[in-house]
């Protein structure tokens, strides 16, 4: 059985005191917090394995490049890859999506072409393809989601059409918490031809990834989100189409034979992969994985639908807060208002009580405007938030709340 | 009321609870802007709420009018033209605002974006400050943390 205060004593950050006060720490679909076995991993990487990878045939240049191949491998089992080669290491999410939207968009994207996005879309995913829609004259379709924030079928399935040539889409959105039908929209694209970019940040923190059930094309995820070390990201595509795609970035590491007159590339994944890689970012990432795939995912998702309907019900308590995403389906995140309150106002008393909140746009600003504000106050849910988090968080929640009204 | 006053009111309040209620006091009884003159030129960016300052030049000292969307940031427009209202461009070049509000014990309350956005106004009303100077070849330099 899934039991969140065992979890958290994996994590010596929450331990620590903020201001005094009990650490409550609600911003985990910006950043997660580390477990020990992680920081753990780093240091051994670097005390007692260090030296670069695919380089020298010595003993700890070879061990380095087992660890990193290694993390790979790992990588693959967390997301369900069919092989390790479909793993590109990248600096972040954000950075593997521009990398397809800069390879294989560049490359397959002409004038009329149309790439559909949602409107919920982290900037990651919208400014990269907005930017590789002028460079290529493809133009930018949006479809809408309900106005709880739920994926509206009709509404996806009207905006493809046979000009579709890449979806791009997140599973779960940072701002409403709505879980995205993948496999389904995987599967419409694929009908018409289009190929599907997966944003896997925030589901990837909630939900089990199989990109094979998926049949996505490509899927992107951040390290740091997941527990694992912050400048490493995971880039999945099919090797297909890996293969026929033109390189990101050029340098060491990536080539096949190099001339003073031409060179040839290397195969995916490292062809991907220029320069000398994040080495112990990608090996703290596995072991990050590692620790999450020893928890049972039904299990993890259990809880947190009841966290959810806990934080949701007591969120709704307090007079004049509005929740803004209450998809039928959804992760653990609550972007809300409160009316005539500022959500930086908020967050300002709510830090002052140890309780970490985000506010402001999340990337999302064309979303956040469409809902009628320029600024959210968002908590989130992470393996390690209990009910008495929550609890605490409501508290200050209505202190802060009861702080302002009571002047204005 | 003048800056001397302020500092000896915040150095008064000893916790954090009532500085921030003056604050929000201060912030309640700054004017607020009209639609019309919450437009994008008057906007600073790097706030993590929506921050106006518009600046007036009248013979040889400088004002200026501010408003946020947020009350916190409202108490501290109040306090940032309180120290830079009806000054000379030298006399705002001249102003040391952290010194200021590390007299208020109101730096340390200040969270680190908080204070970034507070200095992005600064900024901005020094920015105004060289401009009536004809500093022309300081404009440049405006997103600096020259003096910061």
């Amino acid at each position: 059985m899934f039991d969140a205060h065992i979890v958290r004593k994996d994590f010596p950050i929450l331990n620590r005191l903020i201001e005094g006060k009990k650490n409550i720490y609600m911003d985990t679909a910006a950043s997660a917090q580390k477990p020990r076995v992680l920081l753990r991993r780093l240091e051994k990487a670097y005390l007692e394995e260090y030296a670069n990878v695919h380089r020298g045939s010595y003993w700890l240049s070879e061990l380095a490049t087992e660890n990193y191949e290694k993390a790979r491998y790992v990588a693959a089992k967390f997301i369900n890859s069919e092989s390790p080669d479909s793993i590109i290491f990248t600096r972040s999410a954000t950075e593997g999506i521009n990398l397809v939207a800069a390879t294989y968009g560049l490359a397959n994207l002409h004038e009329g072409d149309e790439i559909l996005l949602s409107r919920a879309e982290h900037h990651a995913n919208l400014v990269t393809w907005q930017q590789t829609a002028l460079k290529t004259g493809a133009k930018i379709v949006y479809f809408d989601l309900d106005d709880c924030g739920n994926f509206f079928w009709n509404n996806f399935i009207s905006a493809l059409s046979s000009r579709t040539k890449i979806v791009a889409v997140t599973a779960m959105s940072n701002v409403l918490g709505t879980i995205f039908p993948v496999e389904r929209i995987c599967k419409a694209a694929h009908n018409i031809g289009a190929k599907v970019l997966i944003d896997a940040c925030q589901f990837a923190v909630h939900k089990k990834i199989d990109v094979q059930k998926f049949d996505c094309d490509f899927l992107a995820f951040s390290g740091h989100k997941v527990y694992g070390p912050t400048g490493i990201g995971v880039l999945y595509g099919k090797y297909d189409l890996l293969k026929e795609m033109p390189p990101y970035q050029y340098g060491g590491d990536m080539i096949e034979h190099v001339s003073y007159e031409k060179t040839t590339f290397a195969l995916p994944p490292a062809r991907f992969e220029a320069g000398t890689p994040a080495i112990v970012q990608a090996i703290g990432l596995s072991a990050s994985l590692e620790y999450m795939m020893q928890f049972n995912f039904d299990d993890i998702e259990h809880y947190e639908a009841e966290l959810i309907d806990y934080t949701t019900k007591h969120l709704l308590d307090i007079r004049g807060l509005k929740i803004l995403g209450t998809a039928k389906d959804k992760g653990g995140v609550f972007s809300f208002a409160i009316d005539g309150i500022h959500p930086q106002d908020l967050a300002f008393i709510l830090a002052k009580e140890g309780v970490a909140i985000r506010t402001g746009h999340f990337c999302a600003q064309p979303l956040v405007n469409s809902l009628g504000y320029s600024s959210l106050a968002r908590a989130s849910l992470g393996i390690y938030t209990t009910k008495e988090d929550i609890d605490d968080f409501i508290v200050a929640l209505q202190k802060a709340k009861n702080f302002f009204t009571n002047e204005m | 009321m003048s800056i001397g006053n302020l500092i000896e009111d915040f150095s008064f309040l000893d916790n954090w609870e009532d500085k921030y209620k003056y604050l929000i006091e201060l912030g309640n009884q700054l004017p607020h802007f009209d639609d019309s003159q919450k437009i994008e030129q008057w906007r600073i960016s790097g706030c993590q709420s929506q921050v106006w300052i518009i600046p007036h030049f009248s013979s040889s000292l400088l004002s200026f009018q501010g408003d946020s969307d947020a009350i916190i940031v409202r108490g501290i427009i109040a306090i940032v033209l309180e120290i830079f209202n009806d000054k000379s461009a030298q006399e705002i070049l001249d102003i040391d605002v952290e010194e200021i509000f590390d007299k208020m014990g109101l730096r340390e309350h200040i969270t680190p974006n908080r204070r970034s956005g507070m200095l992005a106004m600064v900024d901005k009303i020094k920015f105004y400050a060289r401009q009536s100077l004809g500093e022309k070849n300081e404009y440049s330099r405006v997103s600096g943390q020259e003096n910061l």
